[in-house]
């Protein structure tokens, strides 16, 4: 193949990357913005979107797309119904201090994944797409699937564009993000918010997996690399910025997908994880973001 | 008797009742204790950062494998002797710690842990890439020149059993001087005034940069003697110990044994160590014990068993 056409498929690779990246992040961000509280065990909704994602297309058997379109209704609730428990029962009685919190929310990521790990075992299972379908371009063939993939998440992005920006909820999460205190004093009940926002996030995270797994597979460790690049989108974009995560997670899903296909990934890595690094330690507002207030 | 007299006797006591331990042990748990006790030194120099300066660090893993590998591939490639490789080892650390802290310290809080968990897992990876040198995930094993030395006029064998054991409570025994020496000094005290309020710190006039500086670096040595003696000790070295399962460990260990305590990780250590192993008898998803632990010390004992202690009954213990 020439040099552009393995260019443009790379492109694409990049692309179902970072749609699926935009949803994982977009959760951490929210949860990181609205309760200023870095979870950890973020990774771990991922990986249980997608366990149930093959749980339910497993039990419903007949055509693969039924089970599949149940699955991505039904695994964001069950996953964000978890994550709401898990926030009532730990944090919520941490007071949600910082350190406390990261160190629950280490506890949590085992307790997920071990518990996977019980339940489900230790192999890798597969997850049939909905339906196999190749679009043929002049160079190659792609898989249908993933390009609807990047359709699917462009959907899920606008839809919760849509609640953050132009509903009540949206409203008072976005107050509650802006000034805890004073939402407080205008009778929002910032507690529940936060409940409700550490669910959508590990909803948004299990979405993203369901949208994925049929060309990854669900495996119990599963959540570490979408863990530790939601992690560097989040910095990257400006810590609680949405805006500057969505770019942030289009460009460095882009990148990893395009250069993991040219260099050796161990080493693009390394390097882009220690650059990220310095970015939080030399700019913490983000390369785009504005600096927050207190 | 003052606290001072008090704390020493505390303490000699407990290194004279793990001397005496090894009498009476099985070859099994002797092993496990002798590794218990190198985990406990690599908890002990977390606790200095975490338990007496109040940085939260999430990438110790680092330090313990700076040591690990500046003493293994030392002794591997270089055929160096085991006491130069253990200081080559720590010297490592500390160096890494330095340069690590002239960046991390910058940031506090949230980032300083974030910071700290990429540096680590740059490591980790780095361990990985070079794998001509390292054999990557598989490991080095050390050669059987590196299995015995001669100091002090007397040849130490490391494959025997009670030299191992005996020669890390040596290690335990001076890290727990060095951190009853920093815990009752000036030092300590500096650190603590920085964990509790780090501006008023600065407005008393010290400069809260260099003291925390100084705790990394510590702390830096002091686990990465703990990795470097493990290379030697246990003669293997591989990029596992890099991962961040091993900077979590310890700070398990110092949360479950009393944050702030000089002897809190040691006890941390005994009880996580011997709860995983039997845990790991009976499923293969014995890090559930880990996660569990976690989520109910930081709900119900945010200061672990030596730091309720400590709170109820024996105000001196340092």
């Amino acid at each position: 193949m020439d040099f552009g056409p393995f260019l443009f498929l790379a492109t694409l690779e990049g692309l179902v990357q970072a749609a699926v990246l935009c949803l994982t992040a977009l959760g951490l961000s929210l949860v990181f913005g609205v309760m200023r509280v870095v979870n950890v065990a973020h990774g771990e909704f991922f990986m249980l979107g997608a366990v149930l994602a093959w749980w339910v297309t497993g039990w419903f058997g007949g055509h693969p797309a039924l089970g599949f379109v149940v699955a991505l209704a039904l695994a964001p609730v069950l996953v964000g119904g978890i994550a709401w428990a898990g926030e009532r029962m730990v944090l919520k009685r941490v007071s949600y201090d910082p350190e406390a919190t990261i160190v629950a929310t280490i506890g949590m990521l085992y307790i997920i994944q071990q518990t996977t790990l019980l339940t489900f075992g230790p192999d890798a299972r597969p997850v049939e797409p909905p339906f196999y379908f190749r679009v043929q371009f002049p160079w190659f063939g792609y898989s249908g699937y993933k390009l609807c993939v990047i359709v699917a998440a462009a959907v899920l992005l606008l839809a919760a564009w849509f609640v953050i920006t132009r509903t009540r909820l949206g409203l008072v999460m976005r107050a509650t993000q802006f000034d805890r205190e004073t939402a407080q004093n205008f009778g929002i009940a910032v507690d529940r918010v936060y409940a409700m926002v550490f669910a959508i996030g590990a909803g948004l995270a299990a979405a993203g997996a369901v949208l994925v797994v049929p060309v990854q597979q669900a495996h119990y460790l599963m959540g570490g690399d979408p863990l530790l690049l939601s992690f560097i989108v989040v910095i990257i974009g400006g810590l609680g910025s949405i805006r500057g995560t969505l770019v942030a997670a289009l460009l460095i899903g882009l990148c990893d997908g395009i250069i993991s296909v040219f260099f050796s990934p161990t080493l693009a890595k390394m390097l882009s994880t220690l650059a990220v690094a310095l970015v939080l330690v030399f700019r913490p507002q983000g390369l785009m973001g504005a600096r927050q207030r207190g | 008797m003052g606290d001072g007299a008090k704390s020493l006797l505390l303490h000699g006591a407990i290194l004279l009742s793990l001397f005496g331990l090894q009498f009476v042990l099985p070859e099994y748990h002797q092993l496990a204790v002798t590794r218990i006790l190198l985990l406990a030194v690599f908890a002990m120099g977390y606790n200095l950062l975490f338990g007496y300066t109040g940085l939260l660090s999430l990438g110790h893993a680092m330090f313990f494998g700076a040591g690990m590998y500046g003493a293994g591939l030392s002794a591997y490639h270089l055929g160096w002797a085991v006491p130069s490789a253990m200081l080559l080892g720590v010297a490592c650390g500390a160096l890494l710690a330095l340069l690590v802290g002239l960046v991390a310290l910058r940031t506090t809080g949230v980032a300083f842990m974030i910071v700290t968990l990429m540096i680590s897992q740059v490591g980790y990876l780095a361990t990985v890439y070079f794998t001509t040198w390292t054999r990557g995930d598989e490991g080095l094993v050390m050669p059987e020149a590196a299995r015995s030395f001669t100091l002090f006029g007397h040849t130490w064998l490391l494959t025997d059993p009670v030299t191992r054991y005996n020669l890390a409570l040596i290690l335990l025994a001076i890290a727990m001087a060095v951190l009853l020496w920093v815990a009752r000094g000036r030092f300590g005290r500096a650190l603590v005034a920085v964990r509790e309020n780090e501006d008023r710190t600065r407005m008393l006039g010290y400069h809260t940069f260099v003291i925390k500086l100084k705790a990394l670096l510590l702390s830096g040595a002091v686990s990465a003697a703990a990795g470097a003696a493990y290379a030697l000790m246990f003669a293997y070295i591989g990029s596992s110990f890099t991962t961040i399962q091993y900077s979590i460990d310890p700070l398990l260990y110092t949360l479950l044994g009393g944050a702030g305590t000089v002897a809190g990780p040691v006890l941390g250590t005994f009880l996580m160590f011997y709860l995983v192993d039997y845990a790991s008898e009976l499923t293969n998803a014995y890090l559930l014990v880990t996660g569990i632990v976690l989520v109910v010390l930081v709900l119900f004992f945010p200061r672990g068993i030596l730091g309720a202690i400590r709170e109820r009954w024996l105000r001196w213990l340092p």
